[in-house]
């Protein structure tokens, strides 16, 4: 790990004994000793780089010692630097390495969760990293969990909170899955049936039957959190049922279901068939709420890290595309056809542009109704484990930062946001509100706690 | 049985005669109804009033009209997710071949084996009697995770469905071959290998191949729904597509083709029975 170590720092020994003079091996010395601060992945290449050119130009570790004692080690790095081009060293170093896989078989929903992975086919941003995208339309969530753990499909569109309960072998398989990012925020709704256009109170809802997509959806712990917080238990007093998305309309339109908690367009679909109406955007119960990820197996990126990184920069291209307001539009017109998402351009320009039929007759104008935010907050991911601990999906105690660290992949995030010139935030865990009340992603268990509705005993 | 021409040709004509009759009363009553006009014109174009915009289910007209585009171009591919209706019964065609196939394999010389043994008959009915009720979809679950491929998964539960039929068929069949002709050929020293060729098989054959009939017919039926399924590909997938955005019209006129393919299955095995069938 030596070569880790900054070798402008005149206590750090480049030779083969440790550098302390503690331990028989360097080895020995850095179990003892932390990973230096700053190690990510970037910066420790490059400290290899460093390294490897002050060994050359010291030979001898204590000569390197004394001179830069005697320098200051900030005018012994401008002053090497001047003479070595440590950057574009580092660049060469990190040049794109040649793809792993060319091929690629991508699993996506036919919903408006998944524009940018759809978009990114179209508008050829897979092609232009040097891929070859198959996109495979599928019929729902367990079999989008099922064909990621046959690895039939190489990467795929997941509702984020799925890589978590994989990940932990919650109603699967365990096998280790990353939210490479956040596919979409906001941009779901609750809608109701017709018939029920004056029951806009919750607390008439008693007995009503809804659907959500998954068990492990942010769909399922929002409608939970939105009833509980009106009163109501919903494993007791409303019936919450897993549906497809594609078929919750024809649900509703037989009457099989009051309402859902669905991804677009079938809300907006929903209001089109005059089968129901928009009774809340998601967006009034957490602004900012994640919705889809874009998920990878562990394995694939340690098979494949530069097929992964091309992967990652065409999926947050069009993530960067599809945030402009006036980029909608045309994104609406290329992944409605029967190839993708299979619907009417005015439904999905509505979702998308965020002027659309409330289905009571208003036209509504909210241009946030659905955005495309690519960066995977640890925190969205602790907050998701909240509320499966506090429905009983998870039994016993939980290591909440953990395992959002390990599934949700900020640093990775913030590099390639990086390389494309985006804006990515330094933190990885921030404060959350829904419906009004404050999540503190460090207090996760008095969080839990502080529900009076909730399974967890 | 014996129907003279002219009741041929009368109940050719009681056909025709009903079938307008349905598709009138079905015209008439999905005709698109008026929409006043909306005091706020904006909401009514978001909600696509005025548009094309498929209202219940199609009329029969709508319905000619898809079918009619479809058929023009059955072969298109625009994508992963988006190919013509042949390409689609294409592959329905070769997931029920490739299980049919492989339930012949396994099921005939099983069913020859419980048939001649009424040891193995005995001691096998058990397994039989209750894997045979299990819906095939049953299986998929398990398939997918234990197989772990989707489209070998599809063929799976064709397989399994064509199984029983064939097998408990080519058993009953070989069983019930006339004593009298195994009789017969013991006395001439047949050898065993022969005896099933040319003395059982022959003998059997009717009732196999009806097993086989109905094994198609149920094959072609469970195709629909593990495409529905399992999607990517496929008529069951192409239902499944259309219904996504609800559009009726390819729903029904896929549903159409599912027939008129089962029938043409059917129909082909039928002559093939009757190549095999005899007179006692």
């Amino acid at each position: 790990m030596s070569a880790f170590n900054n070798p402008f720092n005149p206590d750090v020994r480049l030779g083969a004994v440790c550098t302390c003079g503690m331990h028989r091996s360097q080895g020995e010395h850095d179990a003892a000793v932390e990973v230096p601060a700053d190690s990510d992945p970037e910066s420790l290449s490059g400290r290899v780089i460093q390294s490897a050119v002050m060994r050359a130009l010291f030979p001898r570790d204590a000569a390197r010692r004394r001179f830069l004692s005697a320098v200051g080690s900030s005018t012994a790095l401008a002053a090497i630097g001047s003479l070595v081009p440590f950057g574009p060293l580092e660049a060469m170093a990190q040049e794109k390495g040649a793809l792993e896989k060319k091929d690629l078989k991508i699993g996506f929903i036919p919903i408006t969760c998944a524009t940018p992975l759809i978009m990114a086919d179209p508008l050829g941003f897979y092609r232009k990293q040097g891929l070859n995208v198959t996109l495979n339309k599928t019929a729902g969530w367990a079999l989008i969990r099922d064909k990621m753990l046959n690895k039939e499909h190489d990467a795929s569109h997941f509702l984020s909170p799925m890589p978590l309960a994989i990940s932990m072998g919650l109603g699967s398989a365990a096998q280790p899955m990353n939210v490479a990012t956040i596919q979409n925020i906001n941009g779901q709704a609750i809608t109701l049936h017709v018939k029920h256009k004056d029951k806009r109170d919750p607390n008439q809802w008693k007995g009503f039957k809804f659907a959500v997509p998954f068990d492990y959806s942010m769909h399922n712990f929002l409608l939970r959190y939105y009833v509980a917080e009106h009163g109501l238990d919903p494993d007791t007093d409303i019936q919450i049922r897993v549906t497809p998305p594609p078929e919750m309309v024809a649900n509703l339109r037989a009457g099989n279901i009051d309402g859902f908690l669905g991804p677009d367009p079938f809300n907006q679909r929903a209001v089109y068939d005059e089968v129901g109406f928009i009774h809340i955007l998601s967006k009034e119960l957490w602004d900012g709420h994640p919705c889809c990820a874009f998920g990878v197996s562990d394995q694939f990126i340690k098979e494949n890290p530069n097929t992964f990184a091309a992967l990652y920069r065409a999926v947050l291209t069009s993530a960067a595309m599809a945030r402009e307001a006036r980029n909608r539009p045309l994104i609406a017109e290329v992944i409605s056809p029967p190839n993708y998402l299979n619907q009417p351009v005015t439904v999905v320009e509505q979702v998308l542009t965020g002027k659309f039929a409330d289905g009571l007759g208003n036209v509504k104008n909210v241009p946030d109704r659905a955005d495309f935010d690519p960066f995977p907050w640890q925190s969205m991911a602790v907050w998701m484990l909240t509320q499966m601990k506090r429905w009983g999906y998870i039994k016993g105690d939980v290591d909440y930062r953990q395992i959002a660290e390990k599934v949700f992949l900020a640093t990775d995030a913030r590099k390639h946001m990086a390389e494309l010139e985006m804006k990515a935030p330094p933190r990885s865990y921030a404060n959350i509100k829904v419906m009004g009340k404050e999540f503190d992603p460090a207090k996760p268990d008095a969080y839990v706690a502080s529900f009076a509705i909730r399974k967890a005993a | 049985m014996s129907l003279g021409s002219r009741d041929f040709w009368g109940a050719a004509a009681l056909s025709l005669l009903l079938l307008v009759f349905v598709l009138g009363v079905w015209q008439i009553s999905t005709l698109p109804k008026r929409q006043g006009p909306s005091a706020n014109d904006e909401y009514a174009k978001l909600m696509g009033r005025g548009a094309k915009k498929t209202e219940g289910l199609p009329t029969p007209g709508q319905i000619g009209k898809t079918a009619w585009k479809q058929l023009a171009h059955p072969f298109y591919d625009r994508g992963s997710n988006d190919k013509g209706i042949g390409i689609q019964l294409a592959y329905s065609l070769a997931r029920v071949g490739a299980g049919y196939l492989l339930a012949i394999v396994f099921a005939v010389p099983l069913g020859f084996l419980i048939g001649m043994s009424p040891l193995m008959h005995r001691a096998l009915d058990p397994f039989i009697q209750v894997l045979k009720p299990i819906s095939p979809l049953a299986w998929m679950p398990l398939a997918l995770y234990t197989i772990k491929d989707s489209s070998v998964s599809g063929v799976f539960v064709i397989f399994i469905c064509s199984l029983w039929p064939m097998l408990i068929n080519t058993a009953h069949g070989v069983a019930s071959v006339r004593r009298d002709w195994l009789n017969v050929a013991r006395t001439l020293e047949v050898k065993p290998l022969r005896r099933a060729f040319r003395v059982i098989l022959p003998a059997a054959a009717p009732t196999i191949l009806t097993g086989m009939r109905i094994s198609m017919g149920i094959a072609w039926l469970v195709i629909v729904a593990a495409e529905m399924l399992v999607g990517g590909t496929g008529i069951g997938y192409f239902v499944w597509n259309e219904w996504n955005n609800l559009d009726l019209a390819n729903v029904i006129f896929a549903i159409l083709v599912i027939g008129v393919v089962g029938m043409a299955l059917d129909v082909a095995i039928g002559r093939l029975q009757k190549l095999v069938t005899y007179v006692d």
